[in-house]
């Protein structure tokens, strides 16, 4: 069985409103951060995992971001995956 | 109807489910069952309601745990066989997150935890959920919730409004939801989602009696 570290990104769509981008965003612009054209807040997901081999792995993390992870109405994901 | 009986599932979190037995069983007089959310067994109800709260502590994303509770597993067969199903506030949002209705409930635009009474249109009567035979066509009911900004995309919002699946609308929006939508029912009309809380407007001593008729139609075939 091979060993992987998976983290996942999951974030609210560019249609969707984020209105806790929004107000980090204003906080930061009231810290005398200049320049910012755009916040917005999403998730990250670390996932310790084994499987035989890469693809069945991207399998299930497929399946737990499609399903679980992600709520694809609202928000789009990917994922990157390190073998340990 | 002697025996009608609604099922109300509680989930951790959930904190409606005691209101909302109460109001049909204290105000309509129709009998009750909790429903815990490991049970699959449906057998002994005829409509179910899925209460307000924050079920798994709303982990994730409001709804998005319960949805994989063999209650809701078993709740596909129910809606199939055309039983009732309403589900408020946090109901609605598992209804949304388990695809029985679309779309999707996200944090209000104001990102304030909103606890307010509002006026509501009832745009259809589908499934037979509102009185809109009357010439009242607006009611009023309390909302309390931090993620009720009704969410869809625009070809999804022409199936609403070709199929009149849209049951709610606020008529003042205080919380950014598409269309100001308030509340929605599947095809069939059998699955009522929204989030004002009738359950918190069955009697005049606590400020209406909006809410009945919505949950008395629990009980329509």
């Amino acid at each position: 069985m091979d060993q992987f570290t998976v983290k996942v990104f999951v974030r609210l769509r560019p249609s969707v409103l984020d209105p806790a981008g929004e107000a980090t965003k204003s906080a930061s612009i009231k810290l005398g951060a200049e320049g910012i054209k755009s916040l917005r807040i999403g998730k990250m997901i670390e996932v310790k995992i084994e499987g035989n081999g890469e693809n069945e792995v991207r399998e299930k993390i497929d399946l737990l971001c499609d399903r679980l992870f992600a709520n694809t109405v609202i928000e789009d994901y990917e994922y990157s995956l390190e073998k340990l | 109807m002697d025996n009608f009986t609604v099922g109300v599932v509680v989930f951790p979190g959930s904190n409606c489910d005691r209101d909302v037995s109460w109001a049909l069983e204290g105000c309509l007089d129709i009998r009750t069952k909790y429903l815990w959310h490991e049970s699959s067994d449906l057998s002994d109800v005829d409509a179910i309601v899925l209460p307000g709260g924050f079920s798994y502590g709303d982990y994730l994303r409001c709804g998005a745990i319960a949805r994989f509770s063999p209650l809701i597993n078993a709740l596909d067969e129910f809606v199939k066989s055309g039983k009732r199903v309403l589900g408020i506030c946090n109901g609605f949002q598992i209804l949304t997150e388990s695809g029985f209705l679309p779309g999707a409930l996200v944090a209000n635009k104001n990102l304030n935890f909103i606890c307010d009474e509002v006026e509501l249109d009832i745009v259809s009567s589908k499934g037979g959920w509102f009185n809109n035979v009357d010439e009242k066509r607006t009611i009023k009911l309390p909302i309390a919730h931090g993620e009720g900004r009704y969410h869809c995309d625009s070809d999804t919002l022409k199936k609403l409004l070709d199929n009149e699946l849209i049951a709610l609308r606020y008529k003042n929006n205080p919380n950014g939801s598409s269309f100001d939508i308030a509340g929605i029912t599947n095809e069939k009309g059998n699955v009522l989602g929204l989030m004002p809380h009738p359950e918190r407007a069955c009697e005049e001593i606590i400020g209406g009696t909006d809410g009945l008729f919505t949950l008395k139609s629990l009980i329509l075939k």
